[in-house]
C-alpha cells in the first residue's frame, strides 16, 4: 500500500467520530513518525479543515513531529522530582552515550515520581536509574 | 501449588515486575497480577499467603518460595505504611486483579452504580452534594454543585469528560486508579452520566502513560454491557502539560490546539462541543461510587476537617525514603508525611524543601510542617494542594535553580494565549539568571549619549528581586488559567525561604 493510499485509509477510519482530528494525527505519527506538510493537506482536505487549522493543532502538541527522525529516542523525565532525585548529574553521561546516534528527549512526567530517575523508551519504562543503567539503556536503544 | 501475586502498575513493571513474574511461574509457582498497594520503594513487591517481601529480584524467586528470603516485611495488611490508611478510592488496591470484572463485582463493584439507577438524577446529586465531595483535580470545586449546574441545563447532548491528564511531577494516583482499578473510575463516570442526563464519556489520557491507556481501553470494552446506555472512550492526549486544565482539555478534544478558553461560560453550562459538561478528576470520579453506596455520603462527610471533606490520597515523590500512595481523612501534617509515614529523605540528608501540589505549588520550607492538610490552610499559607502531590528535596537542592525551572517550564508548556504566562514566563527566567549573577550593567546601545532618557546605571539584584516580586504579581492575577497563574507560587515561595540560593 502507498503511503497516500494508507493516510487516506486512516482519515476514513476515524472521520465520523466527534473531535477527530488528534486520533488521526496519533495514527498519522505513529505510521510516518510525522506529521509533515503532505498529510497536513491531504487531513484537512478530508476533515473539511483549512491547512492553517491542521498545522496549529500539529505545532501546539510536543508528540508531532514535522519530520521524521530515524534515530531511537530515549525520553528522560527532567521534572522536579526526577530532579530530585538526581536526574541531572546523570545528563552529562546520557549526552556522551547518546552522541549523534541516540535523541535523548526531555519529557516531563512519567508518573513513577517516587522511584526517579525515570525514562521511557518506546511503551516500556524504567525506573530507579543511576549513571550505569541510563547509559546502558541509551547504548542498547 | 503457591499463588504468587506481583502488581502489573506501571512502576513496578519499570521496577522489573514482568521479568520476576516470569521467573516464578519457571519455577513453578502460579503468578497473579494485581494491582500496586502502593508501597513504592518495595516495588515488585512479592504476595504470598498475604506476607509481602520486596523490592524483589528473580534472584530472590528460591528463597521467597522455601520462606527463607531475608526481605520479608511480614503481613502486608498490617505493615505501617498500610494499617494507617484509611482507604475508600483505593479499597482494591492490591488487592484485586484489575480487569477482572469478577473480582471487580465480589469486592462491592457496581453497587453504586445500581443504587444510583434506583434512587435517580435529583438523589444523586443530593448525595454527592451532602458527602462535600470536592475536585481533586486542584481547586477543590464542589463536585455536588458542578453535577448541580449541568443536571439543569437542558440541551440534547451532555457529556460527562475525566480529566486524566496528570502532568503534574510527583503525582501519580490517577494512574494508579487507571491501571489498578479501572471499573471504579468507569463505574464513577457512569454515575455522574446518571446524575446529570449524560450519555456519552471521555477520558482524556495523557500520552505519557501507555500503561494506562491500554488497561483502560480494555476496561471500557470489558464493562461496555454493565454501563450501557452510558458510552465511554478513551482519547489519548499529544504531550501537551496545559490541557490539564480542562477548557484547553476540552479544546483539544474536540481536535483543537490545546488553548485555554475565558471562562464564562461555565464548561457546565457551554463546555466540550458547546454542550453542558461535567469535568472532573480521575480521583473525583473514583471516590464516587464509593460516596453512592449505602451510607457512603454521610461516612465521608463524617471525615477530614473544617471544609475538606473525606480522605485524600496523597503522594508521596521526590528524594523520600519510603515514597507512594497514601490515602487518608484530610488534617494530617505535612511534617507526618514527610519525616514519619515517608521517613525523610532517601539520601538520608536532612528535608530541605517540599513542593506540594505539583510544579506550580508552593515549596514550603520545614518549619511549616505543621501545617494540616487543608484547602483552605494551605491557601492561608500561599500554597496549595492541588493534586495533593509531595516531592521531597534534600538539602543539596538549589532552590535559585528550581524556581528558574519553574518559570522555564511555564514558558515550554504555556499555551500561549494570554500575554501575562507566554511572555512573563521567559522574562521571568531571564530575571532570575540576573538575580543569580548580580544584576546587570548598562550595555550596548543604552550606553549611547543619545540615549539621556535611559536610567544612569544598570540594576542591582534587590532592585532585579523587585521586578520579579512584580512581573510574579502581573502573572498571578493576570493569566488566565492555574499554569501562568499559579507558576509565582514556587518562584516566591523559594525567593522567601531560601534568598541565600539566588545569590551568586
Amino acid at each position: 500500500m502507498s503511503s497516500s493510499q494508507k493516510l487516506a485509509e486512516i482519515i476514513a477510519d476515524h472521520k465520523g467520530r466527534e473531535g477527530a482530528l488528534l486520533p488521526i494525527l496519533h495514527d498519522v505519527q505513529k505510521e510516518f513518525g510525522c506529521v509533515d506538510e503532505n498529510s497536513e493537506k491531504a487531513i484537512a482536505e478530508g476533515l473539511n479543515l483549512s491547512r492553517a487549522e491542521v498545522h496549529g493543532v500539529v505545532s501546539f502538541y510536543h508528540d508531532f513531529l514535522k519530520q521524521a527522525d530515524p534515530r531511537p529516542v530515549v525520553q528522560i523525565c527532567r521534572a522536579e522530582s526526577c530532579k530530585a532525585r538526581g536526574v541531572e548529574a546523570l545528563m552529562d553521561d546520557a549526552n556522551k552515550a547518546a552522541g549523534e546516534r541516540v535523541r535523548l528527549s526531555t519529557v516531563y512526567c512519567l508518573g513513577l515520581c517516587s522511584s526517579g530517575p525515570n525514562a521511557r523508551i518506546g511503551d516500556k519504562l524504567h525506573a530507579r536509574l543511576d549513571s550505569a543503567a541510563l547509559t546502558k539503556l541509551i547504548e542498547n536503544a | 501449588m503457591t499463588t504468587i501475586r506481583i502488581s502489573d502498575d506501571a512502576l513496578a513493571r519499570a521496577c522489573g515486575a514482568d521479568e520476576l513474574a516470569a521467573a516464578f511461574e519457571k519455577a513453578g509457582a502460579s503468578v497473579e497480577r494485581t494491582s500496586s498497594w502502593g508501597m513504592q520503594w518495595l516495588e515488585p513487591l512479592v504476595e504470598v499467603d498475604g506476607k509481602g517481601y520486596g523490592p524483589a529480584t528473580p534472584d530472590d524467586v528460591t528463597a521467597i518460595l522455601d520462606g527463607s528470603s531475608d526481605k520479608g516485611i511480614g503481613v502486608i495488611a498490617e505493615h505501617p505504611f498500610i494499617a494507617g490508611q484509611q482507604r475508600l478510592t483505593f479499597a482494591r488496591a492490591g488487592k484485586t486483579r484489575p480487569l477482572s470484572l469478577d473480582d471487580y463485582e465480589a469486592t462491592g463493584g457496581w453497587s453504586g452504580l445500581k443504587r444510583a439507577r434506583e434512587i435517580g438524577p435529583e438523589a444523586i446529586v443530593e448525595e454527592v452534594l451532602s458527602s462535600g465531595l470536592r475536585g481533586r483535580g486542584g481547586a477543590g470545586f464542589p463536585a455536588g454543585i458542578k453535577w448541580k449546574t449541568v443536571a439543569g441545563a437542558q440541551a440534547d447532548q451532555k457529556y460527562i469528560v475525566c480529566n486524566a491528564d496528570e502532568g503534574d511531577s510527583g503525582t501519580f494516583a490517577d494512574r494508579m486508579v487507571m491501571e489498578g482499578d479501572p471499573f471504579a473510575l468507569i463505574e464513577g463516570m457512569a454515575i455522574a452520566g446518571e446524575a446529570v442526563g449524560a450519555t456519552k464519556g471521555y477520558v482524556y489520557l495523557r500520552s505519557e502513560y501507555p500503561d494506562a491507556i491500554d488497561k483502560m481501553e480494555k476496561a471500557v470494552r470489558a464493562c461496555a454491557h454493565i454501563v450501557a446506555p452510558f458510552v465511554c472512550e478513551i482519547r489519548a492526549g499529544a504531550g501537551a502539560y496545559v490541557c490539564g486544565e480542562e477548557t484547553s482539555l476540552l479544546n483539544s478534544l474536540e481536535g483543537k490546539r490545546g488553548e485555554v478558553r475565558a471562562k464564562p461560560p461555565l464548561p457546565a453550562l457551554k463546555g466540550l462541543f458547546g454542550k453542558p459538561t461535567v469535568v472532573n478528576n480521575v480521583l473525583t470520579l473514583a471516590a464516587v461510587p464509593h460516596i453512592l453506596m449505602e451510607g457512603g455520603a454521610s461516612l465521608y462527610d463524617s471525615l477530614g476537617i473544617d471544609r475538606s471533606k473525606g480522605t485524600m490520597p496523597i503522594q508521596l515523590a521526590g528524594n523520600i525514603k519510603h515514597g507512594g500512595l497514601y490515602e487518608v481523612a484530610f488534617g494530617i501534617t505535612l511534617g507526618e508525611l514527610v519525616n514519619e509515614i515517608g521517613g525523610g529523605t532517601q539520601s538520608g540528608r536532612p528535608v530541605k524543601a517540599v513542593q506540594v501540589g505539583g510544579p506550580l505549588g508552593a515549596y514550603i520550607h520545614p518549619d511549616q510542617f505543621d501545617i494540616p492538610f487543608d484547602y483552605e490552610a494551605y491557601t492561608a499559607a500561599d500554597a496549595l494542594i492541588g493534586h495533593a502531590g509531595i516531592t521531597v528535596f534534600d538539602d543539596t537542592a538549589d532552590m535559585g535553580a528550581m524556581a528558574r525551572f519553574a518559570m522555564e517550564f511555564c514558558a515550554a508548556e504555556s499555551c500561549g494565549k494570554c500575554t501575562p504566562c507566554r511572555l512573563g514566563a521567559v522574562r521571568g527566567m531571564e530575571v532570575i539568571d540576573r538575580i543569580r549573577v548580580g544584576g546587570r550593567e548598562l550595555a550596548g546601545v543604552e550606553t549611547e549619549p543619545q540615549m539621556h532618557n535611559m536610567p544612569k546605571k544598570g540594576r542591582s539584584p534587590d532592585e532585579e528581586i523587585q521586578l520579579l516580586e512584580d512581573l510574579c504579581e502581573t502573572m498571578k492575577f493576570g493569566s488566565l488559567c492555574a499554569l501562568g497563574g499559579f507558576t509565582p507560587y514556587p518562584v516566591m515561595s523559594a525567593l522567601k525561604h531560601w534568598p541565600e540560593d539566588f545569590r551568586k
